[in-house]
């Protein structure tokens, strides 16, 4: 129970939670969509100007920051086309799941660039590994070709350290949404976080940051027996 | 290592804060503070080069300004990370068992919780400042620092040299101050810019949601927030700001891979 309002703290949670949690999926979906493939492509070509342009574009991705890139995305989207809204989310919640769809694109789209550059030199680099690897050789020289054997025996084996830092990444997702719903004035937990923290409402801050880091465990668990399944050497050590 | 770009580059960018901190000491275009209602929102021109905020104040001036603030936070920030978490992690390694398993567990517990959020809780409980701020991204990332500084100290333990060492009758605290930290030095450097880079970013976040360097103190993340509001009036404020958080930010990971790649041979031969 909040101290101030004297509203159930689980209850204003679980309302908060459907607007943050698609926000973090579709950021994660839209992430992992851009990544994997650019991130691939950059290894294939690590030597030639657009692989290291490629790269180059995620560093300076990792150096911008979130809100920055939110406040650029509404500059271009939504004051200079006018085809998408600053910020805000309907009232009337998912029953209107288009505009809610519509609400949510700019500040999943920020969220994902964020994470995106950081998954974006992982699987870069794991890539890369994969390359140089006596199976991947073996299998060129059967006669696959780069791409084929990417396809076929490089994705497994470069997805391992990807999943492993995207639960890793989870924590930064979690704090990413609290700035990009702040960003966009979107009602999610991370706005109602801050707001509790400027007027001292303890009982709820203790409640949210509770919930949060507890599944903050929870998904990093669930991710550890993703790993499991994706990669059969860990299954056997155990 | 004279030659390699990346570090160069890197050092390069990371000079520009230093720079305008220096410089906001002896000159500024115009008292950053100070309010000019008849020219707010101007456009970057001769008289002021980056424009106006709402106010009327220059913006370069804020900006030069702000550096202080900004370079002081990833200072101190980097300064208590390092120090806690190498103390922690060399520790952790050296210990008996039986204190290694929960400190471990602590350090875990630590790494979970997001250095933002964390800021945030502190902030609840102490208010908002840039020494909470400071506090919370020091001790957040400390974890990181001493994770990592743990499994460097393990494998050093284990080499031959420590062994004979050890064999020979000196103490945990002499080869601790023998043949770990040297060892470790060139890590810790690359470790310390990671670092600066992930406490600017942090510290210009709490900024911009108020939970940082409180006003009138000029900080690049609020000059942001504030322009946020006047989008559609004048976007190119909110421009600059952003710019020199990038530039920052950048720089320090630049530097970063650079001494990576610098001090790990093996690096420079295949990838980066």
């Amino acid at each position: 129970m909040s101290i101030l309002t004297g509203a159930d703290i689980a209850d204003e949670l679980l309302t908060k939670s459907t607007v943050t949690l698609p926000l973090i999926a579709m950021a994660s979906v839209l992430a992992l969509l851009f990544s994997i493939p650019l991130g691939m492509y950059a290894a294939l070509r690590f030597r030639r100007w657009d692989g290291i342009a490629t790269s180059a574009v995620s560093q300076l991705g990792i150096a911008v920051p979130t809100f920055w890139v939110g406040v650029i995305l509404i500059t271009i989207f939504s004051v200079g086309f006018q085809v998408l809204p600053a910020g805000g989310f309907p009232d009337e919640g998912w029953s209107s799941w288009a505009s809610c769809v519509k609400s949510l694109a700019l500040p999943a789209i920020t969220l994902a660039l964020a994470q995106g550059a950081m998954l974006m030199r992982f699987a870069r680099s794991a890539t890369i590994d994969v390359i140089q690897q006596d199976y991947f050789r073996t299998a060129r020289a059967t006669g696959l070709t780069r791409g084929q054997a990417l396809r076929i025996h490089g994705v497994r084996n470069a997805l391992v350290p990807v999943v492993s830092v995207l639960g890793m990444q989870i924590s930064t997702l979690i704090v990413g949404a609290i700035i990009v719903e702040s960003v966009f004035a979107l009602p999610g937990i991370g706005q109602m976080l801050l707001q509790d923290v400027s007027i001292r409402d303890y009982t709820k801050v203790q409640g949210t940051v509770a919930v949060t880091t507890a599944s903050v465990f929870l998904v990093s668990f669930l991710i550890d027996v993703a790993l499991n399944t994706l990669n059969p050497k860990l299954r056997q050590r155990q | 290592m004279t030659r390699n770009r990346t570090l160069n580059i890197g050092l390069g960018l990371v000079a520009f804060s230093p720079f305008m901190a220096l410089l906001s000491l002896v000159w500024t275009p115009y008292d950053p503070l100070e309010i000019n209602p008849d020219v707010s929102l101007a456009k970057p021109s001769l008289s002021h080069l980056l424009g106006t905020d709402v106010l009327g104040r220059d913006v370069l001036s804020n900006i030069i300004v702000g550096s202080r603030t900004t370079l002081l936070t990833a200072f101190l920030a980097v300064l208590i990370c390092m120090v806690v978490g190498v103390i922690a992690g060399i520790g952790t390694a050296v210990s008996p068992r039986w204190m290694e398993t929960p400190a471990i567990f602590g350090i875990d517990i630590i790494l979970a919780l997001p250095t933002v959020l964390f800021a945030i809780v502190l902030a609840a409980v102490y208010g908002p400042s840039t020494f909470t701020a400071v506090v919370a991204i020091g001790i957040a990332l400390s974890a990181a620092v001493a994770q990592v500084t743990r499994r460097e100290v393990n494998v050093i333990l284990s080499t031959d040299y420590v062994v004979a060492a050890h064999a020979s009758g000196s103490s945990t605290g002499r080869i601790v101050r023998r043949h770990i930290l040297p060892n470790i030095r060139a890590s810790l450097f690359v470790q310390a810019s990671g670092a600066s880079a992930i406490a600017i970013l942090a510290e210009s976040t709490l900024s911009y949601l108020g939970l940082g360097t409180t006003p009138p103190a000029p900080s690049w993340g609020r000059m942001l927030a504030a322009s946020q509001q006047y989008l559609i009036i004048d976007p190119i404020v909110a421009l600059w700001p952003g710019l020199v958080i990038v530039i920052t930010v950048l720089g320090f990971n630049l530097v970063g891979d650079g001494l990576r790649e610098a001090l790990d041979p093996t690096l420079r031969k295949s990838a980066s």
